[in-house]
């Protein structure tokens, strides 16, 4: 059997934590490919709705960041 | 706007007006325009260079760029350093390295030149008692910066040079290069380096993964910047840093242990001598030789310490008419500071040209836009390889191939730069002939990119809102190194969430308001009219509105700058001129009671002259400039014996009945300021104690002048008034808070005693005039906060949208601040700080109209049940119940954040572009296969 590989839906702040991303991107900062970003205005945007609806859908864990 | 870099003036010829400049242009040896900062030249690049970003603590390549967020994000060839092998321009996919590239020179004709050339850092090397060069572990302040940095040598974490460990117990050396007339000639303070080291030693004690002790060696602490003494005693109180009045007299490297002894004197004149493992020294600003010739070149007046000559009235105009001045050329400053000034300077270079506004400008014709209601999904992919940035982590063939078998999806295809002129016109092309109607992306960030390719859409026809983008470099390609399939696969469910969240788009168009070209003003002080004056120069009508019966304000009490100008000369002018210019109407005795609307389009209701008759004003934008006043002492006998009066007092008084008739004259700085009730620095008071005592020796040199002061705060170029002081006998002694001068009146004379640190001994002087620095307090901000709904710190001084990078905005859009409701501030930094508000208002002010961006949150009126959660939630305080008992949330004032849309329980409210199901779509489409 495969190893396991959590897949995390992660709800990004357009304004700091998505920008964070990108910079981590341009100082080439390694990390697991396992994140699956989806960018929203703000952490404030995240509706409890959207969290439940990823985990029920199979996603292993939720990241938000704002 | 145009920017050309790596470039110089190499001559300047003609007049205000009407400048031809020659711009002399290095070669770069890559061509900005078209290389994609993509980086696959630097990673071949065989030869190492010193990182002259990095401080010289790190190599680069010889093909480099100098920091992530440069400007153009293009990369250059260091010829000094080149070998001239020729692998970059094999590497370079997108042809962008020119070997052959030459110097070359163009002219351009321009109507005002504003010259930011910057400073440079003090370079401590010839100091050799303080060891720098002779041991990597003492370092400079700005090499600390980088060492402190998380794009620095060391990724952010604390080392020493030396050994690579972190160190324990760090020393700062105030002072290096600046104050100091006997090694490094910069007789001036350069302003910024006492918060710099405690804002390093802050942020150090963060960084380290044990206890720190942080040492900053110092004559005297100048936090005297808004807020800024609260964060020193922050520093000092809470976090433990130790503050020492003490220059250092030497450093002496421990051999083999990379450690650092220092010798200094204490207060009390006795050695002491303390280790430790870095010392950072705080090294002054100075201004480039290279600044100098060019001053010398285009006939610029400098003063003797290299920095552009400027007036108290017209701080960033240099003696030659149509050339202006900001930042650290002007004179020493910090972040605020420089970006106000730079806004003061683009509003004195606009006002000779503002009969050529939008002369220059070039607009897009667009095509009329499609209507795509009725066509069945057509979603386009690009999916771009940008050189191999992403090609070299992610099979994007395959996923190219993976996305044009989704639904919808009627083209896929691939793009060695997505971004590049060619790759747009294919685009277009594309669109047009495949008749798509949602496009995606699959490249860099939508941060960065996504107005270029919204753009193109819009070239097409095509709405701009149908596109959306996945982010398969910076989040995935670049971060994921060696893991291809697991890279590969990222990008498939990146490009299919991307692909399905396309399919939900509808087109969103952006509403276009109209811009009242009329300003106010509140304040008829410097400020307020200097701010009047910016807009009305530039053609703007603009109601000044002051509460007094007199224009004039603080100034009026104000006689003599420090440099000798003549306040009340400049003023009377300024007043002539406001009164008598045709875009100005000037209501005196007014008051405002009511405000209202946004950015482009206000309300605000005045009460006007003694009748108090009702006036209601239409116009853009508002300025606040209601000033601020002198502290009233309740201390030191102040207003029980006349023997004791406030530096404003004072300076009445010698303008009156001069000096001849004192003998002994005592001072007591932090009056009312740097104390529980009020802890902010008054910044102004030390330069008003010099000015005053300056005068009153040169009135009566026999006259006996004693400062009694905490810290003595002139910053800038006003130390070297300081240093005159003294050379003029002035007196100084040190007190400190825990142990405050004490005033006793008798009939003969007011004794005043204190303790004198560096004698050890408790003086008397017996003095027949008290002069209290009294602090300055913020006036009238609290009623006309309530009305305007504007934020104010906990002093009453109004609060700026960005402490650094927004400083004469307030959060409200369209609403400015300046002069002393501001802080505190000096007279040549209160016109700055007017010009500045003004330039940001004209920004405003000149569009024709404002284009509001279409992400704002709109209420369904028939689903609100006005339950106040969206009001209560917004950050903005944007939502409110209208006539009809529901919410209605104002498109111009929405920021577009959708917490209200999150919160909102009966659903009646969504974000355009991010509405629920635009969202949620990528959550199913992710997981589609997860269960």
């Amino acid at each position: 059997m495969a190893e396991f590989e959590p897949k995390i839906v992660a709800f990004l702040c357009n304004w700091c934590a998505y920008a964070g991303a990108d910079l981590a991107g341009v100082s080439r900062l390694q990390y697991p490919p396992n994140l699956r970003p989806v960018r929203v205005m703000c952490s404030g945007r995240v509706d409890p709705v959207f969290v439940l609806e990823a985990l029920e859908n199979g996603a292993d864990g939720v990241f938000v960041s704002g | 706007m145009n920017i050309i870099a790596n470039s110089e003036i190499e001559t300047l010829e003609g007049e205000q007006g009407n400048f031809r400049v020659s711009v002399a242009h290095k070669p770069r040896f890559i061509d900005p325009l078209t290389c994609t900062g993509c980086g696959n030249c630097a990673s071949h690049c065989p030869v190492a260079a010193v990182d002259t970003y990095n401080k010289g603590l790190q190599y680069r390549k010889a093909t480099y760029i100098d920091y992530p967020q440069a400007i153009p994000l293009s990369f250059a060839i260091d010829q000094e350093a080149c070998i001239g092998c020729g692998l970059c321009e094999k590497m370079c996919l997108a042809g962008a390295v020119k070997y052959e590239d030459q110097p070359s020179t163009t002219e351009i004709r321009v109507g005002s030149v504003i010259l930011c050339p910057g400073s440079e850092e003090y370079n401590p090397g010839d100091l050799d008692h303080l060891s720098y060069g002779i041991h990597s572990n003492v370092v400079t302040s700005a090499e600390f910066e980088r060492i402190l940095s998380a794009s620095g040598p060391y990724f952010g974490n604390l080392t020493r040079p030396y050994d690579r460990q972190e160190p324990k117990k760090i020393a700062w050396l105030q002072c290096v290069g600046s104050r100091d007339i006997n090694r490094s000639k910069n007789s001036y303070c350069s302003s910024v380096c006492c918060m710099y080291a405690i804002k390093e030693a802050m942020i150090a004690k963060e960084h380290a993964h044990s206890d720190m002790d942080c040492a900053i060696f110092n004559m005297d602490i100048r936090t005297f910047g808004k807020d800024f003494e609260k964060y020193y005693n922050r520093a000092k109180d809470q976090e433990g840093v130790r503050f020492i009045k003490s220059r250092v007299h030497s450093v002496v490297p421990i051999q083999d242990s990379g450690d650092l002894a220092l010798q200094y004197f204490d207060e009390s004149g006795e050695l002491r001598e303390e280790i430790f493992d870095l010392v950072v020294l705080s090294v002054g600003l100075q201004i480039q030789p290279s600044t100098i010739d060019l001053a010398h070149k285009l006939g610029l007046e400098l003063n003797a310490s290299n920095f552009a000559r400027t007036g108290t009235f017209s701080p960033v105009e240099t003696s030659r008419p149509g050339i202006f001045v900001s930042g650290v050329f002007q004179g020493p400053k910090d972040i605020p500071e420089s970006v106000t000034e730079a806004s003061a300077a683009a509003c004195a270079a606009g006002a000779p040209l503002s009969g050529a506004r939008h002369t220059e400008t070039r607009s897009v014709d667009l095509p009329e836009e499609q209507d795509i209601s009725n066509e069945d999904l057509r979603i386009g992919v690009f999916v771009c390889n940008c050189g191999i940035n992403i090609a070299g982590g992610v099979d994007t063939k395959a996923v190219t191939a993976y996305a044009s078998e989704l639904p919808g999806v009627a083209f896929a295809g691939i793009n060695l730069f997505t971004c590049s002129e060619d790759s747009q016109n294919n685009m277009k092309a594309i669109i047009k002939e495949k008749r798509l109607n949602r496009v995606v992306v699959a490249s860099c960030s939508p941060k960065t990119h996504e107005p270029i390719f919204m753009d193109t859409l819009e070239a097409c026809g095509l709405n701009k809102y149908l596109f959306e983008m996945a982010n398969i470099r910076n989040q995935n390609s670049w971060v994921h190194g060696g893991a291809f399939d697991a890279a590969t696969q990222k990008a498939k469910e990146l490009v299919r969430m991307a692909v399905s969240r396309s399919a939900t788009l509808s087109p969103l168009h952006e509403k276009q308001i109209p811009v009242n070209k009329r300003s106010v003003v509140v304040g008829g002080g410097l400020a307020g009219m200097t701010a009047a004056l910016g807009l009305a120069e530039q053609g703007f009508e603009c109601v000044l509105l002051e509460k007094e019966a007199a224009l004039g304000g603080l100034a009026r009490r104000l006689h003599a700058a420090i440099d000798g100008t003549d306040v009340q000369a400049g003023l009377k002018d300024l007043i002539l001129r406001v009164e008598n210019h045709p875009k100005i109407q000037v209501l005196t005795q007014s008051l405002v009671v009511n405000f209202s609307g946004f950015k482009g389009n206000f309300t605000t209701e005045v009460l006007v002259g003694p009748g108090m008759y009702e006036r209601k004003i239409e116009h853009g934008a508002i300025i606040l400039a209601t000033g601020a006043q002198e502290y009233r002492p309740e201390e030191y006998l102040y207003g029980r014996d006349e023997r004791v009066c406030t530096q404003l007092e004072l300076t009445d008084r010698l303008e009156q009945s001069g000096a001849r008739d004192l003998k002994n004259v005592v001072m007591i700085q932090c009056v009312g300021s740097r104390n529980e009730d009020n802890p902010n620095c008054s910044r102004i008071c030390c330069q008003s104690a010099v000015k005053n005592a300056l005068h009153i020796k040169e009135q009566n040199p026999e006259a006996t002048v004693s400062i009694l002061y905490r810290d003595i705060r002139m910053y800038g170029l006003l130390e070297d008034y300081y240093t005159l002081a003294r050379q003029k006998g002035v007196l100084f002694f040190r007190y400190t808070p825990e142990d405050p001068p004490r005033v006793e009146a008798t009939a003969e004379a007011l004794k005043v005693s204190f303790d004198d640190p560096v004698l050890g001994r408790r003086l008397q002087a017996d003095s027949d005039l008290l002069v209290l620095s009294a602090g300055m307090r913020a006036q009238d901000t609290e009623e006309l906060a309530s009305v305007l709904k504007a934020p104010r710190n906990e002093e009453g001084y109004f609060l700026e949208a960005h402490v650094k990078l927004r400083p004469v905005e307030m959060s409200t859009e369209g609403m400015y601040v300046c002069g002393t409701a501001h802080s505190p501030k000096l007279i040549g930094e209160a016109v700055a700080q007017a010009k500045a508000a003004a330039s940001r208002a004209i920004s405003l002010l000149s569009q024709p109209y404002l284009t509001l961006s279409a992400v704002t949150a709109s209420v369904d009126s028939d689903k609100c049940a006005a339950c106040l959660i969206c009001v209560r939630s917004c950050p903005h305080g944007i939502p409110r119940i209208n006539d009809q008992g529901v919410s209605e949330i104002d498109e111009a004032m929405c920021h577009g954040c959708g917490i209200c849309a999150s919160e909102c329980p009966a659903k009646a409210i969504k974000l355009n572009w991010y509405e629920d199901e635009q969202l949620m779509c990528k959550i199913d489409a992710l997981l589609e296969e997860a269960v």
